[in-house]
């Protein structure tokens, strides 16, 4: 099933339409039991509203209407609470197998989805100063790491583009009738190069703030099992990347939010289940290019920010707990008067997590991965020895 | 593009399916210029300008009434002329606003000024919503789709924006009314027709306007009322965008005096009573009145030419003279030739127009007429990126639409994003690629088109539908994407956002 519709993609070589049908998945084979999947939030997840801080005594006047969201939530410690939606993460947390990160950020300071995501993917410190992504340069670093190449989806995301063969696979139900006509479309555009250029962008957007919340969370269920079931198998992938979309909440975040956050989670819950007793040796990051602002804007959404929240799960990470050096909700405390502070170096998080996870040395890790990160150290200690 | 395709769609509104090709597209056109039907059963059958205009007054007298009701300073105080609540603060727009969106009342206010509105804002939205489904269905259903696009043409010149209330209502009259009539007659005749309008002089103030020396600027103004004086909105805009063109050599004084001599120019019926009857302003809600005690007395000067007439007769000489001037001639030819041969028209093409609409005094068919034979405008490439109200009716005129409900024709064109009679400024909506091609906008067609092919699927056929409507112009691209697709209803959408439905 596999083979017939996979074709390999040779490195550089990006598939020619940049479609959107999120979520979508690529793969990367390597010689390990361990396997590595990477959600990539696209759209600039709220952190504020995943884990909220509601011990923070800035977070109820500070969040006004999305504070209401966590007026009956759980808490986890005296002071974050998991967003209601997130009840299959809530219990991988109370068993000791989610680990999140608050108050962290890529080295990106500005507040561009494209350099952002940019600067997530490839590693670098800055946008368009990497050429290719951590991820594939991961694939070098893992133990007998000749990883083969296989293919999937209508593009390999940037994280995974490099010198290492990569393939990318698209899922197999077919796309649905809307997507379908917006492939044709594509095809009928390819010779007017005023629409072509137009429509690509239009795909170019969509694909980065298109909706993973649709169908009630199905079709994002059917990505993460669908995700298990290539990873599990013994000659499977080991390293996978599912992107998702919808993040991008400008408006009337508490509904729109739910809907993804609800998604994310069936998402982790098929994955978990397809992958069975390999989720001992699964290691799962949920990472978005930045947060949102702090404060509600003027149609019930958030903008475009600075820190945010990011997640490892999986049977090898040392979880139940909560890594944050809080920087505080007060006016006074937040990036550029609107940002939540970012406190932890999301590549750091990373590094560390990659390094434990694979067994390699920390220092190794982020130097591969992280080449410019210059003085930063991995944080040690995510995934039990 | 051949000839035949050319003038059904780039002068025309598109092809219908079971429409004769023009076997000689000039022709077609021009004889199109004898035969226009001004007035179609769809628009004679709206509500007319007496009622909506008297369901207008009616609300403000209850405005006025409610506020002498209340307390000191929201009390209506002397002007006769039409008062703050009429002509001051702006309307909700009414897309922002719920109540005139959805229509139903919402909670109970306590305010009665605030209900007053709500339910004034409903009415008018009501009659823009049907005007807006009139519009629609005539360019469906006209037998002289080239004429009909002149008439799009001149009120998207002649712009107003139903952003205030007195508007709203209105505002499609001005279209039926003022352009209708005279699209195929004189541009003074139009002119004038469109500054008479209630819709125009509410709309860029006239109605309000006061000459500070007129019998009642002297009597009123002097007790401070700082509401009555002049109103130079009109005056600015008649120069700027009606006629003249932006930068053609008028300065602020010239607008300032043009202002002076227009003071008088406004609306019947709008208030009522003895404040009324002393300025002048009663009569048949609605009808254009020239009212005595607002007119600025004395002679004007404009762009070195004396206007020594007197009353209405001193802002019509001024109109008239702008109506053939040079400059209003080149601004008129140049967006004429825009529209129809490019976002640059050729100079030549420009001149050529400029110089039959003064030597015709302005006479509209006979600049058509240049217009059709021109070579410059039978150029084979496409040479106009459709804009949303184009496209939507030369799409719902390939799938043999008839019909359509006014609301799904407003709220269409809303999420294309052009709000039919809604620019937002007087200047009107663009008539350049630049701004309508944009990306979001041509998923919003792909997914209008998706909507339009799934209901009309069936009955069409997109391979037998493409030569019909592109007659010897359908591209090999279009061609294989129509073959290749999935459905029938997935072919006609691919139809309605290929780039030959795209472009004129």
């Amino acid at each position: 099933m596999i083979d017939r519709r996979s074709f390999v993609v040779g490195a550089g070589a990006i598939g020619a339409l940049a479609m959107g049908f999120a979520p979508t998945l690529a793969f990367a084979r390597a010689e390990t039991d361990r396997r590595f999947v990477f959600i990539i939030q696209r759209g600039a997840a709220d952190g504020l509203a995943t884990l909220a801080p509601v011990g923070d005594p800035g977070f109820a006047s500070q969040r006004g209407v999305l504070a209401e969201d966590f007026a009956g939530a759980a808490r986890l410690d005296s002071m974050f609470a998991l967003h209601p939606s997130l009840a299959t993460i809530g219990e991988l947390y109370t068993r000791g197998q989610a680990l999140f990160a608050h108050a962290i950020a890529s080295p990106y300071r500005d507040r561009s989805h494209f350099d952002g995501q940019n600067v997530l993917e490839t590693g670098g410190a800055g946008a368009y100063q990497v050429k290719d992504g951590w991820l594939n340069r991961m694939l070098g670093m893992v133990p007998s790491g000749q990883a083969k190449a296989i293919a999937v989806a209508a593009t390999v995301p940037l994280a995974l583009r490099g010198s290492h063969e990569v393939s990318s696979y698209a899922p197999s139900a077919l796309p649905d009738a809307p997507d379908d006509l917006l492939q044709r479309v594509s095809m009928l555009y390819q010779g007017d190069s005023q629409l072509h250029a137009l429509w690509s962008e239009a795909m170019g957007t969509r694909a980065l703030t298109g909706a993973m919340a649709g169908d009630n969370g199905r079709n994002a269920a059917a990505t993460g099992a669908l995700a298990a079931k290539l990873l599990a198998p013994a000659n499977g992938a080991r390293i996978a990347m599912i992107e998702t979309g919808g993040w991008d909440t400008h408006a009337q975040q508490r509904t729109r939010l739910a809907l993804q956050l609800r998604g994310l989670d069936s998402m982790i819950g098929a994955l978990q289940v397809g992958l069975g007793p390999l989720w001992a040796d699964t290691m799962v990051l949920v990472a978005t290019e930045f947060g949102r602002t702090v404060a509600v804007n003027g149609t019930a959404g958030t903008d475009h920010g600075t820190g945010s929240a990011a997640m490892l799960l999986g049977g090898g990470v040392k979880g139940g707990r909560v890594l944050a050096d809080w920087p505080g909700l007060g006016q006074a405390a937040l990036f550029e008067g609107r940002d939540l502070r970012p406190t932890l170096q999301l590549d750091a998080f990373i590094g560390g997590a990659v390094a434990g996870h694979f067994g390699v040395e920390p220092g190794r890790a982020m130097a591969a991965l992280f080449p410019d990160a210059g003085a930063v150290r991995p944080i040690e200690g995510v995934v039990r020895i | 593009m051949v000839e035949a395709s050319i003038a059904l769609n780039r002068f025309g509104l598109g092809a219908r399916p079971g429409e004769a090709i023009p076997a000689d597209p000039r022709k077609w056109l021009l004889a199109q210029l004898d035969s226009f039907e001004s007035k179609p059963a769809v628009i004679a059958g709206l509500p007319d300008r007496r009622t909506i205009a008297g369901e207008l007054a009616e609300y403000l007298a209850r405005v006025r009434a409610l506020r002498q009701q209340g307390d000191g300073p929201r009390a209506v105080r002397g002007g006769a002329v039409p008062s703050e609540d009429m002509t001051g603060a702006r309307a909700t727009a009414p897309s922002e606003s719920d109540a005139t969106m959805t229509g139903r009342a919402q909670a109970p206010v306590d305010d009665p000024v605030k209900e007053a509105r709500r339910f004034a804002q409903r009415q008018a939205r009501n009659y823009y919503v049907d005007a807006v489904g009139a519009r629609t269905v005539a360019s469906l259903l006209t037998s002289g789709p080239f004429v009909e696009r002149l008439v799009h043409f001149w009120a998207n010149h002649f712009a107003i924006s139903i952003d205030k209330l007195q508007v709203i209502g209105l505002g499609g009259l001005l279209e039926f009314e003022a352009i209708r009539p005279h699209v195929l007659g004189r541009f003074s005749d139009m002119l004038n027709a469109v500054e008479r309008h209630p819709a125009m002089l509410l709309y860029l103030d006239q109605a309000q306007s006061v000459g500070p020396n007129s019998p009642i600027g002297a009597r009123f103004g002097q007790r401070g009322n700082r509401r009555l004086g002049l109103n130079e909105n009109l005056a600015r805009e008649i120069m700027e965008l009606h006629t003249l063109g932006v930068r053609t050599g008028y300065d602020q004084a010239d607008v300032t005096e043009f202002a002076r001599a227009m003071t008088g120019w406004t609306v019947a019926g709008l208030s009522q009573g003895p404040r009324a009857r002393f300025a002048g302003t009663e009569g048949a809600a609605g009808d254009f009145v020239f009212a005595a005690p607002l007119h600025e007395p004395g002679d004007r000067t404009i762009m070195g030419r004396r206007y020594s007439q007197r009353g209405e007769a001193q802002g019509q000489a001024v109109l008239s003279d702008l109506a053939v001037h040079p400059a209003t001639a080149m601004h008129i030819a140049t967006k004429l030739a825009r529209h129809f041969t490019g976002d640059v028209p050729p100079p030549a093409l420009v001149a050529r127009m400029q110089a039959d609409f003064l030597t015709t005094g302005g006479d509209l068919s006979s600049v058509y007429r240049v217009l059709i034979d021109s070579p410059e405008a039978w150029v084979t490439a496409p040479a106009k990126f459709k804009t949303p109200w184009e496209w939507s009716i030369s799409s719902m005129r390939a799938l043999g639409m008839t019909t359509i409900q006014p609301q799904a024709a407003t709220g269409l064109l809303n999420q294309l994003g052009q709000p039919v009679w809604r620019p937002g400024s007087p200047a009107g909506f663009d008539d350049i690629a630049a701004s309508w091609a944009g990306p979001d906008a041509i998923l919003r067609r792909v997914e209008a088109a998706q909507r339009f092919a799934s209901r009309a699927a069936g009955a069409l056929d997109a391979r037998m539908l493409a030569p019909r409507l592109f007659p010897a112009a359908v591209s090999p691209a279009t061609v294989q994407a129509l073959a290749r697709a999935e459905s029938p209803a997935q072919a006609l959408a691919l139809l309605l956002v290929a780039p030959e439905s795209m472009r004129r």
